[in-house]
């Protein structure tokens, strides 16, 4: 039942939007019917005093006025502005934590069309920071719960979802459809395909990322030129011809994000979509000296821990190399939409070869049962070392277990084939992350190393037995395979998962 | 202003500020600001460039050991950006950029999440 009544509710919303549109088409024509015709009349008057009828003499409704009238009464937007808005396609591709407060605003602001691209569903833990979603709508596709929620904000809009991810053989026809494109999305593949199709397709591109308490935003192909045109904006190719090597690249699941930090950048987002497409033109008469130039290409980095909290660098131009952009220009739609430009490839994969053998793992259920939670002294028969990081290891931990995050195992120490500070002075001394009871070779006790999904944990084991830690096999040193995701699925269901 | 004209003639010792930003500071010891002082003149008699810093901040500075998390092929990585008082490197000449007294670099690694 009550799934049936959601979808009257949103049957009569798409109604209302729908006939807003509709009358909102009329009165454009009605407009330009009225314009030709006191054009080929050659008078100057420019607008007969008699129309007293609803449609034809304001081009928005009442109600309009007073919805976006706060945002009309700024200069910088005007009547003008908000008819541009209305008569705008605005792509947004992602629906999470940066396209979630972009498209709240932008259909607040009262942008025609709004487009959505997400083939996700919403999870629990994308709440924090992903504003649109509602609890119950958990399972949900991402772009039906964020246009569910934009309909009850603005109804006069077009709401346009595309529930998929966005593929090479779709974006150059999905993009089509629209006039400016904002890349919302989490990983390099997409957003070389998203620049290069905006591109390709000469649609200016508002592009922001966030991760941890940082975020970066730019506005790309602005103005949008064909390619070889020097005056057009850069391309995310132009600022990063080649992708960032797979395992540099770290995702909000992983690396952690702050919900405002992310909803800052997608507030930005809508910011810059709204400056672009209300930024004054040529057309329309206005005075061409007196048009401000564009912004040079800015990238501007927030960091919610630094002061000031907001950096903005000038970024260079279109580059005459680039692949896209320039006249040696290589990807073509035709390369995007074939498929023969591979963005997967392109960017690599970050799949995590197996650093251990079979023998140095030992799942979750088996070290449970070697090192059954004994009150008493239980430590002293084995060491079992956590290399997640101190807030990590603060949210939960295993019982004895020590911290060691893998960053400071890393960072100290000197890297295979150079030198330490006095020439190999350190070459036999054990590093001072080692405890004791570790670095001792009294004891053959076993080590165990565990992480949250068993990658960490395999490298520092592999670093341990380098040190020569494992006596030359004298002591066993092996990883928890799968991690404390593991320990949850096989041995305590009550484990947090987070 | 006084000592630009002694900058020219290589006497004195260059201070710098270089910052890591986007993830790249967990490689320097989670510290995003760091003053550094060049040396004015090389061995070689060229003044210090950005090629220089970049060897300069691995043998140094950087307490990581995963140094192509920083550097590939003797030059940053893919992925991070290199700032110049606040301008692309590419707008001064990237790498062959002589450093100057008061300098701002900043290498900024590009996020991707969202």
């Amino acid at each position: 039942m009550g799934s049936l009544e959601e979808t009257c509710t949103s049957l009569r919303a798409q109604i209302i939007a729908t006939e807003a549109q509709l009358a909102g088409l009329k009165r454009d024509l009605a407009n330009a019917e009225q314009a030709a015709q006191s054009e080929t009349a050659t008078t100057t008057k420019i607008q007969p005093e008699d129309g007293d009828g609803e449609s034809g003499r304001w081009p928005l409704f009442q109600e309009e006025y007073k919805r976006y009238g706060r945002q009309m009464i700024v200069s910088q937007v005007g009547l003008k502005g908000q008819l541009k808005l209305r008569s705008a396609k605005v792509l947004l591709v992602g629906a999470g934590g940066l396209g979630c407060p972009a498209a709240q605003y932008l259909a607040g602001a009262g942008v025609g069309i709004i487009g959505l691209i997400d083939g996700d569903t919403v999870e629990v833990s994308n709440l924090h920071r992903q504003v649109l979603h509602r609890t119950k709508n958990v399972g949900k596709y991402k772009v039906d719960s964020a246009i569910e929620s934009l309909r009850e904000l603005n109804p006069h809009p077009t709401y346009i979802a595309h529930r998929t991810h966005l593929t090479p053989e779709e974006a150059p026809t999905i993009f089509q459809g629209y006039d400016l494109i904002l890349d919302c999305t989490d990983n390099p593949a997409s957003r070389y395909l998203i620049s290069d199709t905006a591109v390709l397709l000469g649609k200016p591109l508002v592009s922001a990322s966030a991760l941890r308490t940082e975020g970066q935003l730019m506005v790309l192909n602005n103005p949008p030129r064909a390619p070889g045109d020097k005056t057009g904006g850069p391309c995310y190719r132009c600022v990063f011809p080649k992708p960032p090597p797979a395992d540099s690249v770290i995702s909000c699941a992983d690396g952690g994000i702050l919900g405002p930090v992310v909803g800052t950048m997608g507030v930005l987002q809508a910011l810059e979509a709204i400056k672009v497409i209300t930024a004054p033109g040529i057309e329309g008469g206005a005075d061409p000296t007196t048009v401000r130039p564009r912004d040079p290409p800015s990238l501007h980095i927030f960091s919610a821990y630094s002061s000031p909290l907001v950096r903005t660098i000038r970024l260079r131009s279109r580059r005459a190399n680039c692949a896209v952009c320039s006249t040696e220009a290589t990807v073509t739609l035709d390369t995007i939409k074939s498929g023969s430009m591979d963005y997967v490839f392109f960017c690599g994969s970050t799949n995590l070869p197996s650093v251990l053998s079979p023998e140095e793992r030992i799942s979750a259920r088996e070290y449970n049962q070697r090192h059954p939670n004994v009150k008493s002294d239980s430590s002293q028969l084995h060491t079992i070392i956590d290399v997640r990081d101190e807030a990590q290891f603060g949210i939960c931990s295993l019982k004895n277990s020590i911290n060691i995050p893998i960053s400071n195992i890393l960072s100290s120490g000197y890297p295979a084939g150079s030198q330490g500070p006095d020439n190999g002075e350190s070459a036999t001394q054990v590093p001072s992350w080692v405890p004791s009871e570790v670095a001792s070779s009294d004891s053959t006790n076993p080590i165990y190393v565990v992480c949250r999904l068993g990658n960490d944990s395999q490298i520092v084991v592999k670093k341990m037995k380098e040190l020569g830690l494992d006596q030359h096999g004298k002591r066993f040193i092996g990883d928890i395979r799968g991690g404390l995701r593991s320990w949850k699925e096989e041995v305590d269901p009550e484990w947090p998962a987070y | 202003m006084t000592d630009t004209s002694h900058v020219g003639q290589g006497e004195f010792p260059i201070p710098i500020t270089v910052e890591f930003t986007g993830g790249l500071e967990l490689l320097f010891g989670n510290e995003r600001k760091h003053k550094v002082v060049l040396p004015a003149c090389l061995e070689d008699g060229s003044r210090p460039n950005i090629s220089y810093l970049l060897k300069y901040l691995v043998d140094n500075l950087m307490k990581d050991q995963r140094i192509d998390m920083f550097i590939m092929e003797d030059n940053v990585r893919p992925g991070i950006l290199v700032l110049i008082n606040d301008a692309d490197w590419e707008l001064e000449g990237e790498e062959t950029y002589e450093l100057q007294q008061g300098d701002n670099i900043v290498f900024v690694s590009t996020l991707h999440g969202g």
